[in-house]
């Protein structure tokens, strides 16, 4: 269960009280009649969904009832940075130079087999 | 040895750190009656009595004893409980604590685990019944796989759920510390020691009654004192520090996300099978501490690994450690004579300590060509027989099954997996095995870190990857640390380091001191090799609570499965409640063996919370019956009991669904049905008048500047026009042009409206409405504020209505001063009210609007005015048929979240010239929505007056067509309407507002079909005259 930081309460809540609202960052088309029908089915229907650092639209739904932003990294669940409406992320794919990221998982060179000559 | 007891080593012997031989206690098993000691488990009071056969295995029904003494325990898994309700499944008794009068009973095998009838299927079937059996003896016919489960599921199974409920209760408990320290050996007692010394709160829980785990059972001295010693005097320094909460009985079994830590404590499952009373009121029987943590320090120590070998299942055969256990802890020696199989110098302990307790060492099988460290020379010097570069290849049984007989040993080559010379058989009655040890990653797994395999260890060790938490450690035998010392020298090095991340200054602490045995390396050894190949030797077990065997691996593998992940599914390895603790790294090695791969190469399956199984009491906790789900009521709820109102949930509400009265034709009292109720209630209203407590509507007071503005937005109609004093019929859409909701505003002053939704859809509107306020107009001034439990709304409506309420208020209600789709402020029953003028029945209405905690006043002086009138209280089932007979649709029932308002028949509440683009607009225009075969709303007269369509049923233009048939639509709403003495329906129907007065069918399940003519949605006073009166 999440543990969130609420950037208008200023204060870290539980899960329970929060809602995902999916990609955050959506702008809708100032003029939509002026957009394609596949431009506005993207507008609409298409999302990332990518693995690793994402940004997501949350609501403080029984807390302050504020939408903010979270930077997630959806292969540890760790929550990189939130912040309020209107801002921009600190943190992105292209900067998110995660230590951890570096560290391969490791696999032994000299681990033998039982029953198969090494 | 006691009589009674005859395993149970005599009080002199020193033996038995854990039972109190003063508190005899007595308890049931299979109906037979035993005797065990206080701080007796289950198990060790069982094998104290000399009973082998605790179970039978799942799949062959085989005999099966205790293998090990904790959770890794497959095999001894109980059902507990002497009454009906206090029935617990799946109980394994290496873990429950004795209390007098406990019942256990074994959880397979029939008549008894004793004497079992289904046996036969192991003893004769077992070659009949390879890996997937079921899933290839019972796949065909399809349709007959109900006739076979139930077979299946009854020769299966673990254990059964009472039928009687659950007189306990439970708790959820949320708690908040610096450091979680899960385990409380030698690494997890440091570790709390270091965190507490610094002052922060730590928590440190452990799954036994006894803090210490491998302490409680060591050799060792530390600090110059016995190790179970050192650890009681560490757990009495913790105990009397404020900021340490010690959890005893109390079981880690999930890890989730930030630090969340879900734990089971188990507080009065070792006093009775119920919670006994304190003070005359019944104790929590388990508590869910639901923990947010700074730190966790995962101190879960290791589990001995047995080797696969043939008859590795007969009881009798154990994990070496655990004689240790057994021995030390609960002065109980399992049997006489031991043979001992071993890759590494850890498991020689259990072999002296056995002979230590007066049993004899027949030999131990060393599987390492030389072993030369300490415990060696020590088991050499107690003229111990040790037989190198060998194991036990075959423990033989007795003539039931039901213990070792004797163990099969011979030399082994390990690299070529193959017998090497010859094979001697010595007589015995328990063979304990060690493969070494795995770290118990459980915990680790499930924040999604794979396990990483070291082969110097020949373990599998918490990974390092890129998904490891902050603020985790992982301490001694659980990061794969096994001396001592070292363990603890690197436990204070990490929670120093985790408390400096945080700023916090830890306390140094001296680490004790330990003797350190010299210790030979291990070899590693998984399956030992047969004379006979896998899979024509006996049976070699993997997985012993999933009946796996190496052979049912081998033949996955043969079979194309070489995923690991695939194998577990197709084998069940480490499946259940077990989750694989003593036999998945075995099954790994086996799998990469047959498929010439490394360990590494084959890697592991992932474990899930949870560890162990959690009753569903402590899952649930106080949350339910009257607790499980919140239920609101209106302020005339109890008017609405005492008038005998059937009830309907409508999301958390209780409303009113009808009001069934006594028949006046009958002298019995009897009530009216369902039907006659409604079908009253409708003539009242109609005719006469009726009332609705319509309190449950969303409102939502919306206010500031741009209020207008933003109505216009949201809504698809147009609001610039709407003066003061009138309201509005509106409908909402999401931006891909479907409707998900309306309702009546109206305007209260040019900056605030009163915004009303559908009852179950309230709380998401209010969403709704503040995701495009705050993420795309911020710059729109305006507010919102939910009303709906300020505002308690009664619904006058019917030809009387004005009559009625001007006897009750100061308000003006001419119809032409007071016109339809206006509200007036005033007074009712002398009570501020708003009044709409509004209806959603098609007759003359007035919505009374007052402060919610005034309601049930105004309510009972409209009954007190109202007799003359034939006021009558209706529910929503009429409400329903009502607004069905004049085509008002109810969100959620006939939509679904593709109904456009077009495809309503609603195109005249869509602005379409509005300058803002709002919500919706866009799409419907896109080539889907300008379809015109979509499926629009109509109305469905059915052919017999009589017939009521189902809600549902699927609409068809020929009824001779082959089946499957082309469908064209479904009936969303369907009533009989007492006005029109006639069955009639709303319903979508592809293209159905060119299908006026065309036929259409409906074909039932029970071949009948019903016929109806496509007719306007409109059944009752199409001009909407009614209302205007």
């Amino acid at each position: 269960m999440f543990h969130i930081y609420c950037p208008y309460c200023a204060e870290y809540r539980e899960e329970e009280e929060f809602h995902p609202k999916g990609q955050a960052h959506i702008a809708r088309p100032a003029d939509p009649t002026a957009s394609s029908d596949d431009a506005w089915g993207d507008y609409l229907f298409f999302r990332d969904n990518p693995r690793g650092v994402h940004h997501e639209l949350w609501v403080h739904a029984v807390g302050c009832r504020k939408f903010f932003n979270i930077t997630r990294d959806t292969r540890s669940y760790a929550i990189l940075e939130t912040y309020r409406m209107g801002e921009q992320p600190g943190v992105t794919a292209e900067t998110a130079t995660l230590a951890e990221r570096d560290i391969e998982r490791r696999t032994s060179d000299t681990a033998t087999i039982q029953g198969v000559p090494s | 040895m006691s009589a009674s007891q005859p395993c149970r080593l005599a009080s002199n012997s020193g033996a038995g750190s854990q039972i109190d031989r003063d508190k005899p206690l007595s308890f049931t098993f299979n109906g037979k009656s035993y005797q065990g000691y206080a701080g007796d488990t289950l198990a060790s009071a069982l094998l104290a009595n000399g009973v082998d056969v605790i179970n039978r295995s799942f799949k062959y029904s085989r005999p099966r004893g205790v293998v090990a003494a904790g959770a890794e325990e497959p095999n001894a898994i109980v059902q507990l409980g002497a009454s009906e309700a206090a029935q617990v499944p799946n109980v394994r008794a290496t873990q429950q604590s004795l209390y007098d009068g406990l019942t256990a009973r074994s959880t397979n095998g029939w008549p008894d685990a004793q004497r079992d009838m289904m046996g036969l299927v192991g003893k004769f079937g077992g070659p009949f019944m390879p890996v997937g059996f079921y899933y290839k003896t019972f796949k065909a016919p399809a349709s007959m796989w109900r006739t076979y489960e139930k077979y299946i599921r009854k020769a299966a199974g673990l254990g059964r759920a009472p039928i009687e409920s659950d007189p306990d209760i439970y708790d959820h408990l949320n708690r908040h510390c610096e450091v979680l320290v899960i385990g409380s050996g030698p690494a997890g007692l440091m570790s709390a020691l270091v965190a507490a010394g610094s002052g922060v709160r730590v928590i440190l829980c452990d799954e036994q009654p006894t803090f210490g785990g491998s302490l409680l059972d060591s050799g060792e001295t530390i600090d110059g004192m016995a190790a179970s010693e050192w650890a009681s005097n560490a757990v009495e320094r913790l105990a009397a520090m404020d900021n340490v909460t010690l959890l005893p009985r109390t079981t880690a079994n999930g890890y989730f996300d930030h630090n969340f830590v879900t734990l089971h404590e188990r507080r009065t499952e070792h006093l009775g099978d119920t919670a006994p009373t304190l003070d005359g009121r019944r104790q929590s029987r388990s508590r869910l501490h639901r923990v947010r943590t700074r730190h966790v320090v995962l101190a879960s120590g290791a589990h001995e690994r047995p080797l696969v070998y043939a008859g590795n299942d007969v009881p009798g055969n154990l994990v070496a450690g655990a004689l240790s256990t057994y021995i030390r802890r609960y002065a109980v020696r399992p049997g006489q004579r031991l043979v001992l199989s071993t890759t590494n110098d850890h498991a020689y302990r259990a072999a002296l300590d056995w002979q230590n307790a007066g049993g004899e060492v027949v030999a131990i099988a060393d599987a390492r060509a030389n072993p030369d460290g300490e415990l060696v020379e020590r088991a050499k010097a107690a003229g111990i027989r040790i037989v190198t570069g060998s194991a036990v290849i075959e423990a033989t049984a007795d003539r039931k099954g039901h213990r070792v007989s004797g163990a099969r040993i011979g030399a082994i080559d390990i690299e070529g997996f193959r017998v090497s010379g010859e094979v001697e058989t010595l007589s015995c009655d328990t063979v304990a095995t060690s493969g070494g040890y795995s770290p118990v990653v459980h915990l680790a797994a499930h924040t999604g870190v794979r396990p990483v395999w070291r082969d110097d260890i020949l373990g599998f060790v918490p990974g390092q990857t890129a998904s490891r938490v902050e603020g985790f450690s992982v301490v001694g035998a659980a990061a794969g640390l096994y001396p001592t010392g070292a363990l603890l020298e690197d436990a204070v090095a990490q929670v120093v380091r985790a408390l400096e991340s945080d700023g916090i200054d830890a306390e140094s602490v001296k680490i004790p001191d330990i003797e350190t045995l010299r210790e030979g390396s291990a070899v590693a050894l998984y399956q030992v090799p047969h004379d006979k190949p896998t899979m024509r030797a006996p049976k070699q077990f993997v997985d012993l609570q999933n009946d796996v065997t190496a052979a049912a691996i081998e033949l996955a593998t043969k079979e194309g499965f070489e995923s690991i992940e695939h194998v577990k599914r197709y084998t069940a390895m480490g499946f259940g409640t077990d989750q694989g603790k003593l036999g998945n790294i075995n099954g790994m090695a086996i799998a990469a063996r047959c498929l010439g791969q490394t360990i590494p190469q084959t890697g592991t399956t992932v474990f899930r919370p949870n560890y162990t199984p959690v009753n569903f009491g402590a899952i649930v906790g106080r949350h339910c019956r009257e607790l499980f789900d919140p239920e609101r009521y209106t302020a005339m709820h109890q008017w609405h009991i005492e008038h005998g109102a059937a009830f309907e949930d409508v999301g958390q509400w209780k409303r009113p669904w009808f009001y069934p009265q006594k028949r006046r034709d009958n002298a019995d009292g009897e009530f009216e049905s369902m039907h006659e109720a409604v079908m009253r209630e409708c003539r009242a209203v109609r005719e006469k008048v009726g009332v609705l407590d319509a309190s449950t509507l969303g409102k939502i007071d919306i206010q500031g500047p741009d209020a207008r503005e933003f109505l216009g937005r949201i809504y698809t109609n147009g609001w610039e026009k709407l003066a003061v004093g009138k309201a509005r019929y509106g409908l909402m859409c999401k931006d891909d042009g479907m409707v998900m909701d309306d309702g009546v505003t109206t305007c209260l002053a040019d900056n605030h409206f009163l915004m009303t939704t559908t009852t179950g859809g309230a709380a998401a509107i209010l969403e709704w409405l503040e995701i495009w306020h705050q993420t795309e107009w911020p710059e729109l001034e305006v507010y919102f504020t939910s009303v709906t439990d300020h505002w308690a709304t009664l619904t006058l409506t019917g030809p009387e209505a004005r009559n009625l309420l001007a006897e009750l208020t100061d308000i003006d209600l001419d119809r032409d001063s007071f016109k339809f789709m206006e509200w007036r402020e005033g007074a009712v029953a002398g009570v501020p009210a708003r009044v709409y003028r509004i209806s959603f029945t098609g007759e003359l209405s007035f919505e009374v609007n007052v402060q919610a905690n005034y309601a049930m006043q105004v309510w009972e002086a409209l009954f007190a005015h109202g007799a003359k009138y034939g006021l009558t209280p209706y529910g929503t089932e009429t409400m329903h048929v009502l607004r069905a007979e004049k085509g008002f649709i109810i969100v959620g029932q006939d939509t679904d979240g593709s109904m456009t308002p077009e495809d309503l028949g609603m195109h005249w509440c869509v602005g379409y010239n509005k300058p803002y683009p709002w919500i919706g607009k866009r799409a419907l225009t896109r080539s889907d929505t300008r379809r015109e075969d979509r499926k629009q709303l109509v109305g469905l007269k059915p052919l017999d007056a009589k017939v009521v369509l189902e809600e549902g049923a699927q609409i068809v233009l020929d009824p001779q067509q082959a089946i499957p048939m082309r469908m064209v639509g479904h009936v969303t709403s369907s009533y009989y309407s007492p006005t029109l003495d006639h069955g009639f329906a709303l319903a979508v129907v592809k293209g159905g507002h060119k299908r006026m007065g065309e036929r259409v069918y409906l074909p039932m399940p029970n071949g009948e079909t019903h016929m109806a003519e496509v007719v306007g949605s409109i059944f009752y006073d199409p001009k909407g005259q009614r209302q205007n009166i």
